[in-house]
């Protein structure tokens, strides 16, 4: 039944793309037949996680075909709790994407049925790569993954798409190659210890954590470095804001919701288990980089003129504090840095998805164009701050929640990162509520919002309008998600945290123990 | 007391070990939950619902904080019925954040700290909330207004109901965001949402202590309950739990005013008059006072730490009343006033066992009488065209006598006229300070006594400028152009005026006979224990308050009251004045410290970003940028650059594999 449904979840967005990507002439029906596909996908996740059984056997689901026989490639997949958060947060921003970019106009000689397409044929592929549990075939998918993405921001993209998606393309791409450098080298040396090459998750994983320190070191920065520029961490992160400032808006939205989060989900499944004495030996090179993104990129993004940059260098904030969380080695901090992950991607991906709807009513995405907008669009401003508290990380809001356990679960182990990452939280504060101060606040200024020209001598701008009832129909489950794992996060805790306490055992590391009287 | 426990019914998975003092929650406070339920509920339909709720949004908004209220009541007798041992109850509701080691509850913890708390909280509230029908009757949002009202209610009493720290910081924090949205709710004033701004941003830095105080609690206790971090913290070593100490009276600082944190608090008078009365006057600010009495199994054991608060608490009172003296805002003026009040309860409290009890009365009979200020205020404001400057009154007494007469009897309880409230409370914290051995009775019990004659200062030339005198305002127009023509507010706001006044007035003497607070707060904050006698006998102490309080309001009757106020305000004044009007340098430093600073480094970091990091990034993979070129001109590129990138991965591949291999 559970691997039933996780090839179903697999392969539906597929053939959904194949489907649309074939309905050419009809955008309508197209658009219908993407959204069906894309609420019967959350459907099936939310029947995997269901049927998910917390603290049960840690790859659940599992099913494997063989595929290249001849070095021991097998089509293998299979879930956690770490996995299969991902995939719910991918189930659910699909629908939401499409959703949002229902009224969305499409470049001169694009179609949205090829849009629409490519993005069910990337949701497929990241739902393979977090339930592949063979390296080589997560090592293929976590390249191919890159082409669609590369479509969808080099053809639907901004002015400077072409730019933004083969700089994109070539430093994921050679991230990736790095990493295949390990992977091969992880394949010979399981042919040298066992006799037999195999690329299997857990038969390599055997065997690598055996392998020398010196060993495990070169083999670790090949996959680290896949995974540090696709997270992104300082100072790979580069590419990131030009990726997100050209992308249209629904597919920001899946790159830094969940394509990025490839990246972590690498280091807690693959860096950790396999090379545990090289993980805790880099653990402070790797907390250090992320001190380092929490700060740059909170200052970076409170200096950004433009809308989407902003975004990209929160994100960047954020993923600093997901490295710490997952290097820090407690339970609470790697809960933390996985609930981060499904959070991250609620929250930002709202607050993708509403500054998207302050640019499709000004037409345009620099900050200093626009000015209070609240007084014209009341509900778009309450839906921006809900964004913006989530993102600042208030209690009640779900970030909260994995915030604070990444920071409260770091300090006993890394009490001075702690420290540092905690002076995030004031910038938080800062980057969040100025922007809102600048966009939402304040008499009506800006000209994106007050054309310059009399308004009969240019062609009639659209008056600005609050939310249509699909907006909000878009956004509400966001709102409610985000409240409700805020104040009741209990139900993805227990799934995520068996995971973390087995990844936690595979690298050796273990809670310290409070000396505690009469316990 | 254990009966029908909600905690018995096993679905809990934490076992958390209630400290001997506390049973689980039975009768009336099972229901406490209401307590936060009833305003949140108020909050959330008067959002959701939006505009269709505006015509009946207020009654809603006031009906649920008065049935709160009522709850309140019920559960404080239920309380006071129960033996002094069973005061002391647990509620667990749900477990909130449970990871391993980790197992945050989300509960109460109803004792009579909290609901003393509650009934202030609810009680005051309900006051406020019925005076703002009236204030706020002219405003288009008044539903989104009360929306944003009970969201504060909701959060602050989850913040003195919860039973560990993380709850008490998820009301922390929750209180910030209904101060945030209330500060700025003027939305055609750009200050306003600066000043909202800026609020939120200190109250971080100060939450930012808090969260590292958890912290620490966490990694060496392994818990953030209430009971379970005060049974143990006697373990730790006492670097920690001075340091624990220290954070906490960090956050203390952010949330109530205080120095170095104190900024924040004047500007938060953007908001409408009734925010800054209920938030910015009797009940949030008051929060870092709550945080330490309630830390009190912390502090008892920390006399450095003890030490700190009082010198926090001391500076502040100072810088309070100097400040006050030169404003001619009346809000800023009552502001002040409140951060300087803050500073004496922040005293009381970091005298330790003795003070706490103190510090806790002077913040209740306060949150009496300044809220009564600040809804008079209002109330002038309010016939005034919203003027706040002072130099524009005068005169008022006649045209507005019940808003007079309740402003006044406010006033001679802040000032500590004998036997009304402020008289009580002050000066038992002046002479508890005086009882410090040593210099630090000289120093705290002086400063908190020339604090005495600065307060009244500053009220007298407040109550003389504004309702005595020449109607200034009689030859001026409002900024709009219009003549003022004070008339006195409708019954729906005097009423809660005149409660607040009465309690302006009895209060002090009801809470402190027979030690009647103190004794009922013993449960919470330990055993009431007599103040040392210092150098100066107690008599003695009095006759000088009472003496510097009249020099002060003589002093200012000189300046003020005897000749003309001038409409402008003068601008050849003495250093002094120019240093208060310019808040003590205060905002300047925070500029020149970390704004300034701060905004050159991020330019400088936007600019590096983009041309150096990336530059260098993309510089150093030369090959790439090649590569992006050609494959940008080729059509066919994708395969051959496929090969060619594969190439230099073999490349990689063989070399990493020598590696292995050497290694």
């Amino acid at each position: 039944m559970g691997t039933a449904l996780l090839i179903a979840l697999l392969l539906l967005p597929l053939a959904g793309g194949v489907v649309v990507a074939l309905l050419r002439g009809d955008d309508r029906v197209a658009k219908l037949v993407a959204i069906t596909v894309a609420l019967a996908e959350l459907v099936l996740a939310v029947l995997a996680w269901l049927s998910y059984v917390p603290g049960a056997a840690r790859i659940q689901f599992a099913g494997s075909v063989g595929w290249i026989s001849r070095i021991g490639v097998h089509l293998s997949f299979g879930v956690d709790g770490i996995a299969l958060a991902m995939i719910g947060v991918i189930a659910l921003l699909v629908p939401v994407v499409i959703g949002a970019g229902w009224a969305d106009k499409v470049p001169e000689g694009r179609t949205v049925s090829g849009m629409l397409s490519l993005i069910l044929v990337q949701q497929s592929l990241m739902v393979a790569v977090f339930a592949a549990t063979d390296v080589f075939v997560f090592y293929v998918l976590f390249e191919i993954m890159l082409v669609p993405m590369y479509f969808l921001i080099g053809g639907y993209g901004g002015a400077r798409r072409q730019y933004a998606a083969v700089k994109f393309f070539l430093y994921s791409f050679f991230g990736g190659l790095i990493m295949l450098a390990s992977v091969i080298g992880c394949y010979a040396l399981a042919a040298d210890r066992t006799g037999g090459g195999s690329f299997d998750w857990a038969t390599l994983v055997a065997v690598t954590k055996e392998a020398p320190l010196s060993t495990q070191v070169w083999l670790f920065f090949g996959f680290f470095l896949a995974f540090a520029i696709k997270a992104p961490l300082v100072p790979l992160h580069t590419w990131l804001p030009d990726a997100a400032e050209q992308a249209p808006i629904g597919v920001a939205v899946i790159l830094v919701g969940v394509l990025d989060k490839v990246g972590t989900f690498g280091f807690l499944r693959y860096c950790l288990p396999m090379f545990p004495d090289a993980s805790r030996t880099l653990a402070p090179l790797v907390i250090v980089l992320g001190v380092l993104g929490v700060l740059y990129g909170s200052l970076l993004a409170t200096g950004q003129r433009d809308l989407k940059r902003f975004i990209a260098y929160v994100s960047i904030a954020h993923f600093g504090f997901i490295a710490i969380g997952i290097f820090a080695f407690t339970s609470q901090a790697q809960v933390g840095a996985v609930t981060y992950m499904v959070n991250h991607s609620l929250a930002t991906g709202m607050l993708i998805l509403v500054i998207g709807m302050v640019i499709a009513r000004g037409g345009s995405t620099s900050i200093a164009d626009y000015g209070g907008m609240a007084k014209l669009t009341p509900l778009l401003a309450g839906m921006f701050l809900v964004a913006g508290l989530s993102t600042l990380s208030l209690p009640g809001t779900n970030s909260f929640i994995s915030e604070f356990l990444v920071l409260l679960g770091s300090y006993p182990t890394q009490p001075v990162a702690a420290v540092f990452a905690t002076i995030g939280m004031i910038l938080a504060a800062l980057y969040v509520l100025w922007l809102y101060q600048r966009i939402m606040q304040g008499p009506v200024r800006g000209a994106a919002l007050i054309p310059s020209e009399p308004a009969d001598a240019a062609p009639a701008r659209t008056r600005i309008v609050d939310l249509s009832g699909r907006e909000v129909a878009v956004l509400a489950p966001m709102v409610a998600l985000i409240v409700l794992l805020g104040v009741y996060p209990k139900p993805v805790l227990d799934v995520v945290t068996p995971s973390v306490a087995a990844t936690l055992t595979s690298v050796g590391a273990a809670d310290p123990v409070v000396a505690q009287e009469g316990k | 007391m254990t009966g029908s426990s909600l905690l018995a019914g096993g679905v809990h998975p934490a076992v958390h070990t209630l400290d001997a003092a506390s049973a689980s929650a039975d009768g009336v406070a099972q229901f406490a939950w209401l307590l936060l339920a009833l305003p949140l509920c108020g909050a959330v339909v008067l959002l959701v619902g939006g505009r269709s709720t505006n015509k009946w949004g207020h009654l809603l908004g006031c009906g649920t904080v008065i049935l709160a209220f009522c709850y309140g009541l019920a559960l404080f007798l239920s309380t006071t019925a129960s033996s002094v041992a069973g005061r002391v109850q647990e509620l667990h509701i749900f477990s909130w954040i449970p990871v391993n080691a980790l197992q945050v509850d989300f509960g109460l913890r109803i004792d009579p700290l909290s609901v003393t708390f509650v009934l202030l909280i609810t009680g005051v509230g309900a006051l406020i909330h019925v005076y703002s029908v009236g204030y706020m009757s002219h405003d288009a949002d008044r539903r989104r207004f009360f929306a944003y009202l009970n969201l504060f209610v909701a959060a602050m009493l989850l913040l003195v109901l919860g039973n560990g720290f993380v709850t008490l910081y998820f009301g922390w924090e929750g209180v910030g965001l209904a101060s945030y949205l209330l500060i700025g709710w003027y939305q055609n004033r750009p200050s306003a949402a600066t000043a909202a701004k800026k609020a939120f941003l200190m109250n971080r830095v100060g939450d930012v202590g808090l969260a590292i105080a958890i912290f620490l609690m966490f990694a060496n206790l392994g818990t953030t309950q209430y009971s379970e971090v005060f049974a143990r913290i006697g373990t730790l070593p006492s670097g920690t739990i001075l340091a624990i100490s220290l954070l906490l009276l960090l956050g203390a600082c952010g949330k109530s005013g205080q120095f170095p944190l104190q900024a924040w608090l004047p500007d938060a008078m953007e908001g409408p008059t009734p925010v800054s009365a209920l938030i910015h006057a009797a009940t949030m600010v008051t929060a870092g006072v709550y945080l330490i009495a309630r830390a009190n199994p912390i502090y008892d054991l920390t006399a450095d730490g003890r030490l700190a608060v009082t010198i926090i608490g001391t500076i502040t009172l100072l810088i309070g009343c100097v400040i006050g003296c030169a404003y001619d805002d009346i809000k800023k003026v009552l502001a002040y006033s409140t951060v300087s009040q803050i500073g004496y309860m922040i005293l009381a409290v970091g005298l330790g066992p003795i003070g706490y009890a103190l510090g806790i009365i002077h913040l209740l009979t306060h949150g009496f009488f300044k809220a009564g200020l600040f809804l008079g205020a209002g109330s002038v404001m309010h016939a005034m065209n919203d003027e706040v400057d002072m130099r524009k009154f005068g005169g008022l007494a006649r045209k507005m006598p019940v808003t007079f007469v309740t402003f006044g009897l406010g006033y001679l309880a802040l000032i500590g006229f004998p036997f009304l409230s402020g008289y009580y409370s002050k000066d038992a914290i002046i002479e508890a300070a005086f009882g410090q051995e040593g210099w630090r009775g000289w120093v705290f019990g002086g400063a908190a006594m020339l604090g005495v004659a600065l307060t009244a200062f500053y009220m007298t030339r407040l109550m003389l400028m504004t309702f005595f005198g020449k109607q200034r305002w009689k030859d001026l127009r409002s900024s709009e152009g219009e003549e003022f023509h004070p008339h006195e507010a409708p019954a729906v706001m005097t009423i809660p005026m005149i409660v607040l006044a009465i309690g302006s007035v009895g209060a002090g003497f009801f809470f402190t006979s027979d030690n009647r607070i103190a004794r009922w707060l013993e449960p919470s904050l330990g055993e009431l224990r007599e103040t040392g006698h210092g150098p100066i006998p107690q008599l003695w102490l009095t006759v000088l308050s009472v003496g510097l309080m009249v020099v002060g309001a003589g002093l200012a009757w000189l300046f003020v009251g005897r000749k003309p106020v001038p409409v402008t305000k003068p601008e050849k004044v003495s250093w002094v004045v120019r240093a208060a009007r310019y808040d003590l340098y205060g905002n300047a430093l925070n500029e020149a410290l970390f704004a300034n600073p701060g905004a050159a480094l991020t330019r400088a970091l936007v600019t590096a970003d983009d041309k150096g990091v990336d530059g260098t990034v993309t510089g150093v993979a030369g090959l790439l940028g090649f590569l992006s070129s050609w494959l940008r001109r080729t059509q066919t590129g994708f395969v051959r650059s496929y090969a060619l990138t594969m190439l230099g991965g073999s490349v990689l591949v063989v070399a990493a594999l020598l590696m292995v291999r050497f290694a």
